[in-house]
């Protein structure tokens, strides 16, 4: 065993792994006999029973549709939905409720921006721009958008550590420039993107900045306010939250002055045959029947994440992530791809393996239990710009443990052992 | 262990040495196919030949980017059709395709081992749905190669 996997976990104040895990039913199974090792939270999260119990409740006690019927479940539900709305306000800071606008996850909050807010500003021969690190769902709304309007999609280039470059960044900044979108932690490299300065170079010239906060609402503490950001974007299912809900932070002034995206009931204030007239944000961009169940399921969630301290959270997958860096280090023949210290890192690390494919080391830890993402993340240009067909990704979250973290390492060997490359 | 019902040895010596791998010149249709899932790729060429009326798979050569189970099993297919007539390489194809939908249950399929040969070693990876993609990588890009050396020659 290495040095690295012998490693004693440091405690954290007010912060008890044991306790955490005692809290989520789906952590206790076995996966082929073995205990589930769940290292694939870039993904999505296992859920706390308070979570469940939250969207159980809701179903067993308040189903009903909200702002409608004059009948108490209907106000019951109003207020969960509602609850819910306040309680992610308060989380990410956010100066008003009417800026937390409800939405299906981080992509339908970006596609919402690309329409909405797209169309009405950017014209041919204007200029979006993202980054090289992007998902795909901070890139293809964009480039459609782009190719409907005539526009132009710029990127701003990355160095070989996964980190932006700054200088080139700022000089694509131009009058042709209408919006930034950037993620504020890479969804495969783990990388901390530094986007209150981006957002304060872009201010200077007047463009207004979206963040994809898809791998940060649930890692760090994120204030939308200090950020200065004009819209910000992040998904439940990645904060122990339930699937099908998510939230798109907007400055109510652009809120305000933004056309709805998707139309229909509950959006409108007044219809007629020859013409509808629209109600003020959020309830202008949240048509149809919302997922009150799962908001409900958020808050509860959000309130979770609150108890244990986002600084004990962030804390906690530091030390599991400089573990795993360390620990992956020590293999022969594995190569980490982002940066290679926890400064301006987050819990995500995607590494190759000389000589055994990521589908086939995903496949191996499968087998030990380990649960892992395997290929490009959803982040095809990322790969590409750093000349790597696919790669293997852990990410961590409240819930690993060092003992996890030792056991990737090990379940690596084992791979290169069974491959005949170590 | 249950890797070993999927990482057959016969799959590990073709991934460790694959067959007919690289491009190779003249060839008759050249098709590029992705695993949209993961990312991988090959490229892969296809000559045929008219031996007394009857189209025949001259030659197949590919370059492939992928795990184990996509490059060993691109070099058992070559294996396969190669030199075959184009009428019986498709029946391969066929049989291979329905031994990757038996989702394990083999003898459901009734596999032709005398057919399939070497290709029966995948029979383990249709347990694993996440993985058939990746074996059936070669083989469409194969038949897709085929059919469109087919028009050609029509």
């Amino acid at each position: 065993m290495s040095t690295a996997a012998n490693r004693v976990a440091p405690v954290i104040a007010g912060f008890d792994v044991g306790k955490v895990r005692e809290e989520f039913p789906s952590l206790k199974q076995l996966v082929h006999g073995k205990p589930l090792v769940y290292l694939d939270n870039a993904a999505t999260t296992q859920k706390p029973q308070l979570v469940i119990d939250a969207i159980t409740h809701f179903y067993q006690e308040d189903c009903s549709n909200i702002h409608r019927g004059v009948h108490l479940l209907s106000e019951r539900a109003t207020k969960a939905y509602e609850d819910a709305r306040l309680a992610v306000q308060k989380f990410i800071n956010a100066a008003d409720p009417a800026e937390v606008i409800f939405v299906r996850g981080t992509t339908e909050a970006i596609n919402l921006v690309a329409h909405s807010y797209g169309r009405t500003h950017v014209q041919g021969g204007d200029e979006v721009l993202i980054s090289a690190m992007e998902h795909h769902s901070n890139i293809v709304p964009w480039q459609i958008l782009c190719e409907e309007r005539g526009a132009r999609l710029r990127v701003v280039p990355m160095n070989g550590r996964g980190e932006l470059l700054l200088d080139e960044y700022e000089k694509l900044l131009t009058p042709r420039t209408k919006l930034v979108a950037v993620s504020h932690v890479s969804n495969a490299l783990g990388t901390v993107n530094p986007v209150r300065q981006i957002i304060a170079a872009a201010h200077e010239h007047g463009i207004p900045v979206l963040v994809d906060g898809a791998q940060a609402v649930p890692h760090l503490q994120v204030d939308v306010q200090e950020l200065d950001c004009d819209f910000y974007a992040f998904s439940g299912h990645k904060m122990l939250g339930p699937y099908g809900i998510g939230v798109l932070f907007g400055r109510a002034d652009l809120l305000e002055a933004m056309p709805p995206f998707l139309t229909g009931g509950s959006m409108i204030e007044v219809v007629r045959m020859e013409g509808s007239t629209f109600l003020p944000p959020p309830q202008r961009f949240e048509p149809g029947v919302p997922a009150v169940a799962q908001a409900a399921g958020l808050a509860a969630a959000v309130d979770y994440l609150t108890a244990l301290g986002m600084g004990n959270v962030a804390a906690h997958e530091e030390s599991l992530t400089a573990h795993a860096l360390d620990g992956l280090r020590e293999i022969r023949g594995v190569r980490i791809l982002g940066p290679d210290t926890t400064k301006d890192r987050g819990g995500a690390v995607s590494f190759e393996v000389e000589g055994v494919h990521p589908h086939d080391v995903g496949q191996v830890l499968d087998e030990l239990g380990i649960a892992v993402r395997t290929g490009h993340h959803c982040a095809w240009p990322l790969h590409r710009a750093l000349g790597v067909q696919a790669s293997t990704r852990a990410s961590f979250y409240v819930y690993n443990t060092h003992d996890e973290v030792a056991a990737l390492a090990d379940g690596i060997r084992y791979a290169q052992r069974f491959f005949g490359t170590g | 262990m249950q890797l070993e019902s999927m990482y057959q040895d016969i799959i590990l010596d073709h991934y460790r040495n694959p067959h007919h791998k690289g491009l190779r010149d003249p060839f008759d249709t050249e098709v590029h196919h992705v695993n949209p899932v993961c990312g991988d790729e090959v490229t892969l060429r296809v000559t045929l030949k008219d031996v007394g009326g009857e189209a025949v798979v001259e030659d197949v050569s590919y370059d492939t980017l992928g795990c184990s189970i996509s490059q060993a099993s691109a070099s058992v297919m070559s294996d396969l059709v190669i030199g075959k007539p184009v009428g019986e390489a498709m029946t391969i194809s066929q049989a291979f395709l329905e031994l990757m939908q038996s989702k394990g249950e083999v003898r459901r399929v009734e596999p032709d081992e005398d057919v399939l040969e070497d290709a029966m070693a995948f029979a383990g990876v249709s347990k694993y749905p996440a993985r058939i993609k990746c074996a059936l990588l070669g083989w469409m890009a194969w038949k897709d190669a085929t059919a469109r050396a087919m028009e050609g020659t029509q």
